[in-house]
């Protein structure tokens, strides 16, 4: 039959992606730059990066929305080439949404179970099953534009996952909902992909959105996948600069790597951090501000790693305190966990900042 | 309220500032709308001299006597133009001008849907040099291009002897119906395209990916979204097609030769051979109002938006 595959292999394999995209004037824009990437079963899977950083096109190129320029795709070891988007496994739910507005929800939910000629007995139960699941059971009748942004959300998810997908793709589901409703909603998305069981793609452009729901995320930027780990490796050990900028904020100190396991920082402290790239190459440290400690002048402990500093600035968070500290080749910014204000340092106050080394990760780029 | 308010003044003055806020409000509303209606009165008055007296004339001469010479007069209101309608002659000539309409409607729907379609789908600088190509027949007036159609229809002009060429027709196309239907599908084609493009044009792009990607073809993306989600187009362009062509004077007179009358001439005919203005005028009201009623459910339709 059309639109499944034999289930052999990985749920989706990328390899050499490429897209260009050419104008009239015959300029070309490279919108995906060679993409390997494998996303195995079951999996929850983001892609994310800033707006026009390929992610988007990566996805419509997995749903057959847009052809690749170079590359091959595979969904379940099936070769998808210029297969139209009705004969591949996969349903998209889109940004924005695509609702028929001609069609009420249950006429939406049916569609594709309609256009794959499920007969008309089998369709009812599962269109029922799908609404239940997003829990719309009562508006089945309504049309789509007197639904609120968040039901038309799940309307669009239950028309998606009512075909059983092999894969689910998303492309920024999340956009046009307001804070609250979007957090909820994020957990709502992971429980019920748990459920289903059916490998989810998330494109994103919301650091926390990917950290919040992945097994996995792969970290775009100009069209290249720079780092592709566990949201916890991909924050905790970033390979590049983009990528420990990107996801939550962080201190760089530029230094040079000295041999594979050590690099010298700029004020010409070493640093025991092991490396991949050759000697004498510029790169940076990376330590997130959660991981410094501030101490008073000469109390800070011996076995970690120590930058000497005055406090320029006090933010006072609620829940932390964020100093900005000057030291003499740069600035870094620490947060620490709220305490009394007598337990605060304060602005001019001479500290020493303190981090492990194993806190802190070697960035390229 | 406080003891030590003045007693009686403060409150009174209070209570004649509120009556004469409240009377100035109505007085600036009135003015307000009277000023409306002196901007409208020119149009307005225009309209009641050369629109509405006229079609009170009509629907009044449906109702009037006709007297032994032919002549109209305004007494003895009776319903005998009315009875005369069942008439074997204005039933065929009513007939054959339904026919011709809705053929020149579908012909028109059927050449402009694709077109519009390729207009709606290309980048919008092309787009709009389309449009006004779609346009520029308008620029010549349509009398001038019926009577070309006379020349290219004429038994040697281009069009007849090209068909001929190709084996097709016998030479004879001008003063057929044929020649009618060309010439209001020509005509009107335009009135079809437009609103067609203004529906199709605003059809979401990404209801048909969203039907792609839920294993619809091409073509049942185009049949379950883009078709039903344009319909107010193909209601509009089908209205402003059919109702110039059910009462068409002009093309059927410049190429219809007359043989076979419509509406339109068979009314001019009433009026200015047979001298039977009530009869002219009751198939008048009769055609206005099927117009009417199209031009209702046009509305009924949803085609309000255009």
């Amino acid at each position: 039959m059309n639109g499944t595959t034999n289930g052999q292999g990985p749920a989706v394999e990328l390899a050499g992606v490429v897209k260009r995209f050419g104008d009239r004037s015959g300029t070309e824009v490279t919108a995906v730059d060679h993409i390997d990437l494998t996303i195995t079963d079951g999996e929850f899977f983001s892609l994310l990066g800033p707006s026009g950083c390929g992610k988007t096109t990566t996805l419509r190129m997995v749903a057959g929305l847009e052809l690749p320029t170079a590359g091959s795709i595979r969904i379940h070891g099936e070769e998808m080439g210029l297969r139209p988007p009705n004969k591949r496994p996969v349903n998209t739910v889109f940004q924005s949404y695509a609702l028929f507005p001609h069609m009420t929800v249950a006429a939406n939910v049916g569609f594709g179970l309609e256009m794959r000629k499920v007969p008309a007995s089998e369709r009812k139960d599962l269109i029922d099953w799908a609404i239940d699941l997003v829990e719309m059971g009562s508006m089945a009748h309504r049309k789509p534009t007197q639904l609120s942004g968040g039901q038309q959300q799940r309307v669009a998810l239950a028309r998606a996952l009512v075909n059983r997908p092999e894969v689910l793709l998303l492309d920024e589901p999340l956009g046009a909902l307001d804070l609250k409703l979007r957090q909820q909603m994020q957990f709502e998305l992971k429980n019920l992909q748990r459920e289903v069981g059916i490998t989810f793609v998330y494109v994103t452009h919301d650091q926390e959105e990917a950290v919040t729901m992945s097994d996995r995320i792969g970290v775009m930027h100009e069209g290249r996948l720079l780092q592709v780990d566990t949201p916890e490796a991909i924050y905790e050990r970033p390979t590049t600069r983009f990528v420990a900028d990107f996801i939550g904020q962080t201190n760089f100190l530029e230094a040079t790597v000295a041999s594979g396991e050590e690099v010298v920082l700029a004020n010409g402290d070493r640093l025991r951090l092991s490396s991949d790239q050759p000697a004498g190459s510029s790169v940076a440290v990376t330590v997130r501000p959660e991981r410094l400690t501030v101490h008073r002048r000469g109390e800070a402990p011996t076995d970690r790693h120590c930058v000497e500093g005055r406090v320029e600035t006090v933010t006072y968070l609620g829940n932390a305190v964020v100093y900005g500290i000057g030291v003499d080749w740069m600035h870094l910014e620490v947060r620490c966990p709220a305490t009394l204000a007598g337990d605060r340092r304060d602005v001019g106050d001479d500290v020493t900042v303190s981090f492990e080394p194993d806190h802190a990760a070697v960035v390229t780029g | 309220m406080p003891v030590e308010a003045p007693p009686g003044d403060a409150q009174e003055l209070e209570d004649t500032t509120e009556v004469a806020t409240l009377g100035l409000e109505h007085q600036a509303e009135r003015a307000k709308a009277r000023q409306g209606f002196l901007l409208g009165l020119p149009t307005i008055v225009y309209l009641l001299i050369f629109f509405v007296a006229p079609l009170g004339f009509v629907v009044a001469y449906s109702f009037a006597t006709r007297t032994s010479t032919g002549r109209t007069e305004l007494r003895d209101f009776n319903l005998d133009a009315y009875a005369r309608l069942g008439d074997d002659i204005i039933m065929t000539v009513a007939w054959r001008s339904l026919w011709m309409a809705v053929l020149a409607t579908l012909i028109c729907l059927v050449l402009a849907y694709p077109l519009a379609y390729f207009i709606s789908t290309r980048s919008p600088a092309v787009r709009n040099m389309l449009l006004v190509a779609v346009m520029i027949p308008f620029w010549s007036n349509f009398l001038i291009r019926t009577y070309a159609w006379r020349v290219l229809l004429d038994s040697d002009g281009l069009v007849t002897q090209g068909l001929e060429l190709l084996g097709l027709g016998d030479g004879r196309i001008l003063f057929t119906s044929n020649a009618v239907i060309l010439g209001l599908v020509y005509g009107y084609l335009p009135f079809m395209v437009l609103p067609l493009y203004a529906a199709i044009e605003r059809v979401d792009w990404s209801l048909v990916e969203g039907a792609r990607d839920l294993y619809a073809s091409g073509w049942a993306a185009f049949r379950r979204v883009v078709w039903p989600l344009s319909r107010p187009g193909v209601i509009a362009g089908s209205m402003l097609v059919f109702v110039p062509s059910f009462g068409a004077y002009v093309t059927p007179a410049i190429l219809g030769g007359n043989k076979e009358g419509l509406l339109g001439s068979y009314i001019v005919l009433q009026f200015l051979s047979a001298r039977n203005g009530p009869v002219g005028s009751a198939v008048s009201v009769v055609v206005l109002g099927v117009m009417l009623v199209s031009t209702l459910i046009y509305f009924r339709a949803g085609g309000k938006n255009l």
